[in-house]
């Protein structure tokens, strides 16, 4: 049943296919994420009311929120492309570890940052060792795990099959780690949306907060798209496909200049 | 079983032989921690407070360092390549590798407990406690340290990138040892970072052997 169920995937494993469905994708999950980010933002941070407790400077929620969220999103991606990878041998599924591990880095540095940013006003401190703060700061860690991983051995495709394993083993520590320091130490407040439960937060801020996290998953998405494509290029560069391809475009663009 | 035996015989063999590979990292564990003393001062108040984590942070970098090496000789003189090629007791070699290093990293460990306890101010309800929990959690430092240098053993830049990837992994049995520790410090009850305690080694003991098998067989392929 599997099997026949992700049939239509298996075109997509081939490097070429998907190079061009990416950059087919590319422009417009780009002018989506550009469209709902200013969206969500401008909403969020000039028309959305101030809060009664924290003023105005609650307002960086529609940043901060967002990135702490896409950053275990990235994670949790990285990880699946990592295990099809190393399942079916699948080596687009691994170059995609490669592609998404620094955006999900930036992610996290983004949502740590803006933490502190936030921390200051309302604790009092940029940072103090709280549960999230802490399990977010040993996320980054994993991250840079993986990628310094990734690039320590002299034959490439040898690093990425290896940080991918380490991936692996990162998502089954994730919970370990989050369940951990949430029973040592909490001081963060707590989830403002949650699925199950009506959320602590009025309409008026949660719509924009909605659409600045749509507008940080299409982001991912479409920087995805554009790390995979250079990925696969710097992998098949000898092939075929890739040298045809340039020469079109050169060719293109030279009656373009003409 | 039989391969297991002559593998574990082997390694047993190759510690009595190169004896600084056991005798140094407890040298250094003893080393960080009478340092503690002299850099922060020598109150017992103070010192029998930060004690737990101590001893904790320093077990680790021990068995951090004491991994480094682990697989590095197998690997250039071909070891490695041929369990894997023979597709048979590879597995075995990791057990054997795994209950080594433990032998040789965590047992020491737990020897010098007491002498630990005298440096620290420790009390003897807080020593028994160190020691359950050296127990309990050097096995899987042992396990996590095994998975680092199987990650990188054919890497260009071994050492620090090994402490880079597997130090984050530590921090969970960080926080549950030093918290038992603390709570047993204070007459609370310890027994629940205990159970989780155990809870990890066991996670540790299904999962970890298998991904480094895994981990062998990536290097060499």
């Amino acid at each position: 049943m599997w099997g026949s169920m992700f049939r239509w995937l298996d075109p997509y494993a081939k490097p070429e296919t998907l190079y061009h469905l990416c950059g087919r994708l590319l422009p417009y999950l780009m002018a989506l994420a550009v469209f709902t980010l200013v969206l969500g933002n401008i909403w969020g941070l000039a028309f959305s009311p101030s809060d009664y407790q924290q003023g105005d400077s609650y307002r960086i929620i529609y940043i901060h929120v967002p990135s702490a969220i896409w950053s275990m999103g990235a994670y949790s991606s990285m990880a699946i492309a990592a295990f099809i990878g190393l399942v079916w041998q699948i080596r687009v599924a691994q170059w995609a570890v490669l592609a998404i591990a620094p955006i999900g880095a930036i992610y996290t540095v983004i949502a740590l940052f803006t933490g502190a940013a936030w921390g200051k006003p309302m604790w009092g401190t940029w940072w103090v060792w709280d549960a999230r703060l802490t399990s977010e700061l040993v996320l980054l860690f994993l991250y840079l795990g993986v990628i310094a991983l990734a690039g320590a051995f002299s034959e490439a495709a040898r690093g990425i099959k290896v940080a991918s394993l380490l991936a692996i083993v990162g998502v089954v520590n994730l919970p370990i780690i989050h369940y951990s320091v949430e029973w040592w130490n909490t001081l963060h407040q707590g989830a403002t949306i949650t699925k199950f439960a009506k959320p602590s937060i009025d309409p008026s801020m949660l719509w924009p907060l909605l659409i600045s996290i749509l507008g940080f998953a299409l982001l991912l998405a479409a920087l995805t798209c554009l790390r995979l494509r250079s990925q696969i290029l710097i992998f098949e560069q000898h092939r075929p496909w890739v040298r045809q391809w340039v020469d079109s475009m050169a060719a293109s663009r030279q009656k373009e200049q003409n | 079983m039989v391969m297991w035996q002559t593998l574990m015989q082997r390694e047993l063999q190759l510690l009595g032989r190169q004896k600084a590979d056991w005798l140094n990292p407890l040298v250094f564990f003893l080393l960080v921690l009478s340092l503690f003393p002299l850099g922060i001062g020598p109150e017992p108040g103070m010192l029998k407070q930060i004690a737990p984590g101590l001893v904790w942070i320093a077990a680790l970098l021990s068995v951090l360092l004491s991994a480094e090496r682990l697989f590095k000789d197998d690997y250039r003189y071909g070891v490695i390549e041929q369990l894997v090629a023979g597709r048979q007791g590879l597995f075995s070699y990791v057990t054997a590798k795994i209950c080594c290093h433990w032998l040789s990293t965590g047992v020491p460990l737990v020897l010098v407990s007491p002498l630990i306890a005298v440096l620290l101010g420790l009390d003897w309800q807080s020593w028994q406690v160190l020691v359950v929990t050296l127990l309990l959690g050097t096995p899987v430092l042992s396990l996590l340290s095994v998975l680092g240098a199987a990650l990188t053993m054919a890497a260009d830049k071994g050492g620090i990138l090994q402490a880079l990837i597997i130090l984050p992994l530590y921090i969970p049995l960080l926080i549950f040892a030093s918290g038992a520790m603390e709570a047993a410090a204070t007459a609370l009850p310890y027994a629940g970072q205990l159970a989780v305690l155990v809870a990890f080694l066991l996670f540790a003991l299904a999962l970890v052997p298998l991904a480094v098998r895994q981990a062998l067989r990536m290097n060499v392929g």
